[in-house]
């Protein structure tokens, strides 16, 4: 073993790393830890130890650490090794606290200082520790600290600093932008400095400022072009050359730039070309990093403004890759071949073989890096061949990571390359089936909307094609076992709108299909209400075209199963499904109207029919609606709501009070009212802060006299924190807190806000979630209003659809159908105080009594609800009369206005829906043939994975076009 | 820039981990067994390179080399090339094998703070610092020669070969 130097270890370290090396078990290592833990926990809180002891604990503590235990307990010694005036203990306390410590650990205020001292030493390795400190334990708050000392020592004579200076400021840069953003030009300095090793460090930093923004550093490509043209001529000392290379690491990073700042500018491009030419000479292929920086040659060739000559180089390099025996060099040669096609496609043709041969690798990296050039090279002329592949190996692997990548592109090359109907559903069947819940939703709904909407052409034809075939393969498919949801999903909404729309299946067949499918997979909710919804439509096409209606007996003792089941959803479908049936054909029609799943739905964003009855109720003395954003103090509040679910999900029980419903109330309580401040849990939002749910008693007597100067009741506080568990206790508190006070008016219409702000809130979180979903539902249906809905108009959505919904909702995706059908289920926590409004099954559902309800006598109920709406006005209850006003009595007024509006549409869908039957025929005969080639193909394939070198020729007509 | 230095052996124990950005003590240790879980089963004479987004998250990949009993593994991200880092590991080995002459696992085991020491300047906040062997030596020496000497206490050295006397 060599010198130990200052890095001496004693022999008890040796022993302790000897005799975890010698452990056989992971359980006989931990309890060697952990006894060793206890060892330097009793040893470190020694007051006087050694100082050279004292260091060589702090290393076993990192030691310990390493190996996966928790040291925190000597954290705090480390810090104070900073302190220590020897370099070698301090040294030793900078590694320790950079390893152990985040940069916003509470202990961090304690180094700040020894930093800031340390910085100004006059022993440049104590200049370094610190900075190396700097790096990882200065944050955005404390950069302004250090930031004097550090910009100073850009200065330092000793080049070792100056080039650790400058990595400190990139480090703060990439933390804070902001605060150093007056500085960047040191950066520009120091790129002029006399050390070739200062002006190296300093590219990392200009890389990354030329990343963001390449426009205001184009005056320095001369500079780059003529550094490197330096550095290539070997004019730096030879010190700097790295196995035979002239210092290459900063070669690398030149092009780097180049290739950043050439990128689209012909101008500056032209200056590139004499040097990265004469790189590419000069290059020695035959050492790793020579072919380091001939890759980087590559990347910056094919990024700046294109020269046929250069090309012509890196096309040499690239074939040089690529016949190397080194899979790295292979790799590398892939992974410049996809960056150099973009440019000039007809490269990949002289390397057919190659990379053939890196796809039939062992070497997984290589592997994919390879499929993922193919992903790039894709065309119409290939996209079977590739898509195949890469099915295959997809179903190879295990990793679900990966699985679910090339799932993906699978599904992309599929939608944007399909040679043929037929293809695409195979090909997206056969992704299903073996990635099925690894495949993004959103694929899911995009694959039904292609099949609902076709390829985009005005051909008809083509797209009832389409159908005809998906419900072919389904009902095929549906027989293998074991299918994933999400695939079973698609399979159910495609049976149910297009199942019967060619007449090549009979009703009683397809219902008896997706029975089946809602019985094997009884445990999963979303595929089986899925499948009653389909059977509701092949019902009412059914009874729509004049059949009759038998329903099968298997159908009719699933449908009793869900009238009773659990889920409010699929409840309410199963209901629905029963009032449909009893329908005549007129109704039917409209409310179903056949292959209508494209049609917008119209959405009255204003409400404005509702405007007579808010008149109304105004004139009766209700109070008017206040819009969200002017209630005060309901962004504070909804803000701390959110803390507190964070809390809760973490702690699961939580512990501490709820907070007041309304800050300002507060102000107004008279301090001598006992009864009140008992009530009010004050220092409740700063446990929720700190989340030592155990210690209330201390912090909250200390916190009490802090937030508010009243009578200091520490156990009464402590008691009614602790019983204030449920929101309704919360509730009730304030409005008896302002029972205190007097004033019952002012009571009421709080306790409904506080009641209101409540409802709010949920939604807000509803809202939350969709963003994404929205952008999806704006790329179907290009952009259409419905999903920007205020919370207010969620119900009247889910009315207005209600005949249509079950239509429309499931080719909009469900992402339509959770926002426009999760919203009513906002109103049972008001009506019926279920507490929370968890009741939201994964699975979109409407309220089904009152979907019921709407559907069979939609006067009534208006007029019952205007009788609750006067009855609730009339009393003196201020509590009911806001809920009320804020939901049940607005959703059935609109009942009216949407019954019309839903009757205006279903003429026009209807007529859509005559044109499919006519294109049945020809789309089962189309299938036969193709279904044939495919298989064809397929096998040929695979005799080619077998085979390559006999057969691979015909692969590559097909690779490579 | 470089995410993360790790040194395992082939057992999977690690033997140095450095992270450039601060992830939680039990994250470390996930990945940490995630890269054994991932190396221990490629074959040999494959690639040095490894697809590590799973692992890592998105834009970052890996580079190992094996020496004897040891994987040196590098994480970063698409701002670095891989056979430079490659490299980098090269340097490293390099570095510590001057340092103790016929570097193996027991001398990094028992100097781990010695390896920092090297690591630190080889590496500086993620970013390449030095890439000159024999610069990296003279940095770590003049180090230990001012901490003895800053240091009252006598730390007798086991021997007097490997670097002093190169």
């Amino acid at each position: 073993m060599g010198s130990q130097g200052g890095f001496y270890q004693s022999k008890e370290f040796l022993d302790l790393v000897k005799s975890i090396g010698e452990a056989r078990s992971k359980a006989e290592e931990d309890r060697i830890v952990l006894g060793e833990i206890e060892t330097l926990k009793r040893r470190i809180s020694d007051p006087d130890i050694p100082k050279f002891k004292m260091k060589e604990y702090i290393i076993r503590l990192v030691y310990v650490e390493m190996l996966g235990h928790d040291a925190s307990f000597g954290y705090i010694h480390a810090v104070k090794m900073t302190h220590d005036d020897s370099l070698l203990v301090k040294r030793t306390g900078y590694l320790a606290v950079t390893l152990f410590l985040n940069e916003d650990h509470d202990l961090i205020i304690l180094i700040v200082n020894t930093i800031q001292k340390d910085l100004k030493s006059d022993n440049y390795l104590v200049v370094c520790a610190a900075l190396n400190a700097v790096c990882r334990l200065i944050n955005e708050e404390t950069i302004p600290a250090v930031l004097p000392q550090v910009v100073e020592l850009l200065a330092h004579p000793k080049e070792a600093v100056r080039k650790k200076a400058i990595m400190a400021l990139h480090r703060f840069y990439q933390k804070s932008p902001s605060s150093v953003s007056h500085l960047v030009s040191n950066f520009r300095k120091r790129l002029c400095d006399n050390d070739p090793g200062v002006m190296g460090a300093t590219l990392c930093p200009l890389f990354e400022l030329i990343t963001i923004d390449v426009s205001s550093y184009k005056d320095l490509v001369i500079s780059f072009v003529s550094i490197l043209k330096q550095v290539a001529e070997r004019r730096l000392p030879k010190a700097y050359d790295y196995h035979q290379m002239p210092a290459p690491f900063i070669q690398i990073k030149l092009l780097k730039i180049l290739a950043l700042l050439g990128s689209g500018d012909k101008q500056a491009s032209e200056n590139m070309y004499t040097v990265v030419g004469d790189i590419f000479r000069k290059c020695d292929s035959s050492s790793n990093i020579g072919n380091a920086v001939l890759y980087e040659c590559i990347c910056c060739v094919s990024s700046i403004y294109p020269n046929p000559k250069l090309l012509e180089s890196a096309a040499d390099a690239i074939s040089r890759f690529l016949k190397s025996d080194s899979h790295n060099l292979k790799y590398m040669g892939i992974d410049a071949l996809g960056r150099l096609i973009k440019i000039s496609p007809e490269i990949a043709e002289q390397h057919q073989l190659a990379v053939i041969d890196c796809l039939e690798d062992p070497d997984d990296t290589l592997k994919r890096k390879t499929f993922e050039l193919l992903y790039k090279m894709t065309k119409s002329t290939n996209v079977e061949v590739i898509v195949d592949r890469m099915i295959d190996y997809m179903i190879s692997i295990n990793d679900n990571h990966y699985k679910t990548e090339i799932a993906s592109r699978c599904v992309e090359l599929a939608e944007q390359f399909a040679p043929s109907n037929q293809w695409f559903i195979l090909t997206m069947n056969k992704v299903f089936e073996h990635a099925g819940d690894l495949v993004n939703i959103k694929v899911a709904h995009n694959l039904m909307r292609l099949i609902a909407e076709g390829f985009g052409e005005d051909d008809d034809t083509a797209d009832s094609q389409l159908r005809s075939s998906a419900v072919d393969s389904y009902l095929h498919i549906l027989g293998e076992p074991k299918l994933p949801s999400v695939f079973l999903q698609v399979i159910c909404w495609v049976l149910g709108e297009y199942g019967t729309a060619d007449g090549k299946y009979s009703a009683s067949l397809v219902t008896g299909k997706l029975c089946d499918v809602a019985e094997a997979y009884s445990n999963d909710e979303t595929v089986k209400a899925y499948a009653v919804t389909a059977l509701m439509k092949i019902y009412a096409f059914e009874i729509a075209a004049g059949r009759k209606v038998d329903m099968l007996p298997e159908c009719q003792s699933l449908m009793e199963e869900f009238l009773a089941s659990h889920s409010t959803d699929l409840q309410q479908r199963a209901y629905e499904l029963q009032a449909v049936i009893g329908l005549d054909a007129h109704a039917v029609e409209s409310i179903m109207p056949s292959d209508a799943s494209c049609e917008d739905i119209e959405v009255d964003k204003a409400l404005s029919f509702l405007n007579g009855y808010i008149q109304d109720s105004i004139e009766k003395g209700a109070q008017p609606y206040i819009p969200e954003s002017e209630r005060s103090g309901m962004l504070n509040i909804s803000k701390f709501r959110n803390q507190d679910h964070h809390e809760a999900s973490s702690h699961g029980l939580r512990f501490e009070a709820y907070e007041l419903p309304k800050q300002t109330v507060q102000s107004k309580i008279p301090p001598a009212s006992l009864a009140s401040t008992e009530l009010v849990p004050v220092p409740e939002p700063v446990y929720v802060r700190e989340s030592y749910p155990t210690t209330t008693v201390s912090s909250a007597s200390s916190d009490a006299g802090s937030t508010e100067l009243k009578l200091r009741l520490d156990g009464v506080q402590k008691k009614w924190g602790r019983q204030t568990h449920s929101p309704a206790t919360s509730t009730s508190s304030s409005t008896s807190q302002k029972t205190v006070n007097g004033a019952t008016q002012v009571d009421g219409s709080n306790t409904s806000n506080s009641r209101t702000r409540e409802t709010y809130d949920s939604r807000k979180q509803q809202v939350e979630i969709t963003p994404e979903k929205q952008k999806l539902a704006a790329s179907l249906f290009g952009g259409s209003s419905k999903t920007e809905k205020k919370p207010a108009t969620g119900h009247k959505i889910s009315k207005s659809s209600s005949h249509m919904v079950e239509k429309s909702h499931v080719p909009k995706s469900s992402m339509e159908v959770a926002s426009e059908k999760k919203v009513p289920f906002q109103q049972p926590p008001d009506l019926l105080d279920f507490g929370e409004p968890t009741v939201q099954s994964n699975a979109p559902s409407v309220d089904p009594f009152k979907e019921l309800e709407d559907l069979l006598e939609p006067t009534t109920q208006v007029a019952s609800a205007e009788n609750h709406g006067s009855t609730a006005a009339a009393t003196k209850s201020p509590d009911i009369m806001g809920l009320y006003k804020e939901t049940p009595a607005g959703i059935h007024n609109k009942d009216d206005s949407d019954i019309l509006s839903g009757l205006s549409n279903p003429p026009v869908t209807n007529m859509l829906g005559g044109t499919t039957k006519t294109q049945v025929a020809q789309s089962s005969k189309g299938r036969r043939p193709n279904l044939k080639d495919s298989l064809q193909k397929d096998t040929l394939v695979r005799q080619m994975g077998v085979t390559p070198s006999s057969l691979n020729p015909i692969l590559f007509k097909d690779l490579l076009g | 820039m470089i995410k993360a230095v790790m040194v395992m052996n082939t057992q999977g124990k690690p033997r140095l981990a450095k992270f450039f950005e601060y992830l939680p003590l039990e994250k470390q240790h996930e990945l940490i067994r995630s890269v054994f879980g991932v190396l221990c089963s490629r074959p040999e004479n494959v690639s040095n390179f490894v697809e590590a987004e799973s692992v890592f998250g998105p834009d970052s990949r890996l580079v190992y080399k094996h020496f004897a009993t040891l994987y040196f593994i590098f994480v970063f991200d698409s701002s670095e090339n891989e056979l430079a880092m490659l490299d980098l590991i090269q340097v490293l080995v390099e570095t510590l094998d001057r340092c103790f002459k016929n570097v193996c696992e027991l001398d990094i085991v028992f100097n781990y703070s010695k390896i920092h020491t090297i690591l630190d300047e080889i590496i500086f906040g993620g970013q390449v610092l030095e890439t000159r062997s024999t610069e990296i030596m003279r940095a770590v020496e003049e180090i230990s020669k001012l901490e003895a000497a800053s240091n009252a206490i006598t730390l007798v050295p086991k021997s007097a070969s490997g670097w002093l006397s190169r």
